[in-house]
C-alpha cells in the first residue's frame, strides 16, 4: 500500500493505533458504555433535568460569547501578526501561546484576581456595575483565555499566503479599503477562520480548570456542564456523571464533524480559486 | 515581508494605528495581565514568605509528584507523536484523514470526560476494576492514573508540531540515506529526527507544559490526596480553597515559570529555523 521504500510503515502505524486504541479510545468506549448502560429513559431524565439543562445553557452561552470575542481579537491578531512591521512582534506572536502553555489552574486563579471586586480589573469595572468574578462573565473571560490561540493559529498561515493582486485589482476598480476586505480578503480567510472558531468553540465548551475558579459555581446560575460531571463523581453518582459526560462528549464529536467539513470545503475553495 | 510592496489595505496610518492599538492593548490586558498578576500576589507578602510557601511539605510534594509524572508521560507522547508522524507524512494509506482526526481527538474533548472515561476503565465500576482489585493493583487515584490522564489530554501536541514539516519535507532525503546502504532506525535517526528536531523540540517542551499544568482530568482520576497524589495544579487549588491566596500563588509561580521557559523555548526555536514553530493550535 505504501507509495514508498521507507521501512517501518508497518511499525509506526501498528505502533499509533495500538497507542490510540488503549490511552484514547478504550476509555472513550467504557464511557460510552456505561452511558448507555442507564437505558433511555433514566438517561433522558438525567441530561434533561433542569440543574443539567442549566448547565448545558450556561456552557453553551458562555462558549458563545467566548468565540466571538476571539473571533475579533484573534482576526486582530493574525492580521497584526501577518501585515504589520512593528517592536516586539516576535515576542507577541510567541505570546499568543501562553494559554497553552500556562495551566488552566493557573489560568483562573490569575484571571479571579485581575477580575476580583478588589482587583486591577475589577476595581475598574465594579464602579461601572460590570460584575466579572463570580459571574457568568468570568465564565466567559475563562473561556475566552484558554481559547485565544485558535483562530490567530487557524488565519495566519492563509493570510500569510494571500496574493497582492487580488487586493491591488479590487482597489484599482475603485473599492475602497472597507469593501476590499469584506468582498476580497474575507473571503479568502473565511474557511480557516471558521475552523478556528469551531476549535476555540469546542474548547471552551469542555474548559474546567480556568472556569472554576473564577465562576462561583453557583447551580442555575453560574455552574458549567463539567463542574456538574465533577459533582455527580464526588456524589458517587456514577451513572448520571456518565450520561452529563457523554452528553458532552457527543457535542465534541459534532463540533470536530463540524470542522473537518469546514477544511473540506476549505480544500475545495483553494482548488478552485486557483 | 511586506515592506517593499505596494502599500495594502489596512496600511495606511490611521487604520494601522488604530488595529495595532487595540490588539496590542487587548493583549497587553489579557496575555500579559494575568501572568503578571500571578508573580506580584505571590511575593506580596515578601520574598521570605514565598520561600516558606515554596518549601511548604505539602507543595513540594506536588512539585516531586508533577516532575515524576511529566518524567513518564513525556517521553511517552513524544514516541508517539513521532511514529504517528511518521506513518502519516511518509506514507500513503487509507483512512489517512481518519487516523489525523483521531491523533487531534484528544485536543477537542473536555479533561473532565477524559478523567471520567478512566474512571469507568481502571476504577472500582470501571470494566478492569474487580481483576485489578483481586490482584492488588492499584491504578486509579493512584501514580498510574495521573499518567494515564496526563497522556490522553497531551497526545496531539508532538505530533501537531511535526506534522506539517513532516510533510513539506517529503522524503526524498530518507529514500538517499537508504540507497547508501543506511539502516532503517539510522535513517530515522540520522535523517529524519534532525530534519525536525527544533519543531521537535517545541513540541515536547509544551506537551511538557501541558502534563505539568493538567488539571481537570488529573483531578478526577487522583483522588487529590493531599501531601499524596496532588499534584502541582491540584495544590494550587486546595491551598486557594483553604484561603491561603498567597501560598497558592506561590505554587502557581512554579507552574507560570514552566509556561514562560516554554515560550522562550519557542523564541528560540524561531530564530534558530523560521517556520519551525508553527501550528500548535489549529
Amino acid at each position: 500500500m505504501s507509495r514508498t521504500v521507507l521501512p517501518g510503515f508497518r511499525l509506526a502505524l501498528g505502533l499509533t493505533l495500538a497507542y490510540l486504541g488503549l490511552i484514547v479510545l478504550l476509555p472513550l468506549a467504557a464511557l460510552i458504555w456505561q452511558a448507555a448502560g442507564l437505558g433511555w429513559e433514566r438517561f433522558a431524565a438525567v441530561v434533561t433535568s433542569p440543574r443539567a439543562l442549566a448547565s448545558f445553557h450556561i456552557t453553551i452561552t458562555a462558549a458563545l460569547g467566548a468565540t466571538a470575542f476571539n473571533a475579533l481579537f484573534g482576526l486582530g491578531l493574525a492580521w497584526v501578526l501577518v501585515r504589520y512591521e512593528f517592536p516586539g512582534k516576535r515576542l507577541l506572536d510567541a505570546l499568543v501561546d501562553v494559554p497553552f502553555a500556562l495551566p488552566t489552574a493557573v489560568a483562573g486563579v490569575a484571571l479571579t484576581a485581575l477580575f476580583a471586586a478588589n482587583g486591577w480589573y475589577g476595581r475598574l469595572l465594579e464602579p461601572l456595575g460590570i460584575t466579572v468574578a463570580y459571574a457568568p462573565l468570568g465564565i466567559m473571560a475563562a473561556m475566552a483565555f484558554t481559547s485565544i490561540p485558535f483562530v490567530v493559529r487557524s488565519v495566519q498561515p492563509v493570510l500569510e499566503d494571500l496574493s497582492a493582486e487580488a487586493e491591488e485589482a479590487a482597489e484599482t476598480l475603485g473599492a475602497g479599503a472597507w469593501r476590499t476586505f469584506r468582498n476580497v480578503v474575507f473571503p479568502a480567510i473565511f474557511p480557516a477562520f471558521l475552523a478556528g472558531c469551531s476549535l476555540a468553540f469546542a474548547r471552551s465548551l469542555g474548559e474546567f480548570g480556568a472556569v472554576i475558579f473564577i465562576a462561583g459555581n453557583q447551580p442555575f446560575r453560574t455552574e458549567i456542564a463539567a463542574l456538574l460531571v465533577f459533582i455527580r463523581l464526588e456524589e458517587y453518582d456514577y451513572q448520571a456523571a456518565a450520561a452529563i459526560a457523554s452528553v458532552m462528549l457527543a457535542a465534541a464529536f459534532v463540533m470536530l464533524l463540524v470542522v473537518n467539513a469546514i477544511q473540506l470545503w476549505h480544500l475545495r475553495y483553494a482548488r478552485e480559486g486557483r | 515581508m511586506t515592506a517593499s510592496r505596494r502599500p495594502r489595505i489596512g496600511d495606511g496610518s490611521l487604520a494601522k494605528a488604530l488595529i495595532l492599538g487595540l490588539v496590542l492593548l487587548t493583549s497587553a490586558l489579557i496575555i500579559v495581565g494575568p501572568l503578571v498578576v500571578i508573580f506580584v500576589e505571590a511575593l506580596k507578602l515578601g520574598l521570605e514568605t514565598y520561600a516558606r510557601n515554596l518549601t511548604a511539605p505539602d507543595t513540594a510534594h506536588a512539585v516531586w509528584l508533577t516532575i515524576a509524572t511529566a518524567l513518564l508521560a513525556v517521553p511517552i507522547n513524544t514516541a508517539f507523536g513521532i511514529a504517528a508522524a511518521y506513518a502519516i507524512a511518509k506514507f500513503e494509506f487509507r483512512g489517512k484523514n481518519l487516523l489525523i482526526a483521531l491523533v487531534e481527538l484528544p485536543f477537542s474533548i473536555s479533561p473532565i470526560v477524559a478523567g471520567v472515561a478512566y474512571l469507568f476503565v481502571y476504577g472500582a465500576q470501571g470494566w478492569f476494576g474487580p481483576i485489578l482489585q483481586a490482584n492488588g493493583i492499584k491504578i486509579m487515584f493512584a501514580y498510574p492514573a495521573i499518567v494515564l490522564a496526563s497522556l490522553f489530554v497531551t497526545a496531539p501536541f508532538v505530533a501537531r508540531e511535526i506534522l506539517p514539516l513532516m510533510q513539506a519535507q517529503g522524503s526524498q532525503e530518507e529514500e538517499a540515506a537508504l540507497s547508501l546502504g543506511a539502516s532503517g532506525w539510522r535513517t530515522l535517526w540520522s535523517v529524519t529526527l534532525p530534519n525536525i528536531r527544533w519543531a521537535l523540540l517545541y513540541g515536547v517542551l509544551l506537551t511538557n507544559a501541558r502534563v505539568m499544568g493538567e488539571f481537570g482530568a488529573v483531578s478526577v482520576v487522583s483522588g487529590s490526596i493531599r501531601g499524596v497524589t496532588n499534584t502541582l495544579p491540584l495544590q494550587i487549588e486546595l491551598l486557594y480553597q483553604d484561603y491561603n491566596a498567597a501560598g497558592a500563588f506561590a505554587a502557581a509561580t512554579v507552574l507560570a515559570g514552566i509556561a514562560l521557559l516554554t515560550i522562550i523555548g519557542k523564541l528560540v526555536v524561531e530564530r534558530m529555523d523560521p517556520g519551525a514553530a508553527r501550528g500548535g493550535a489549529g
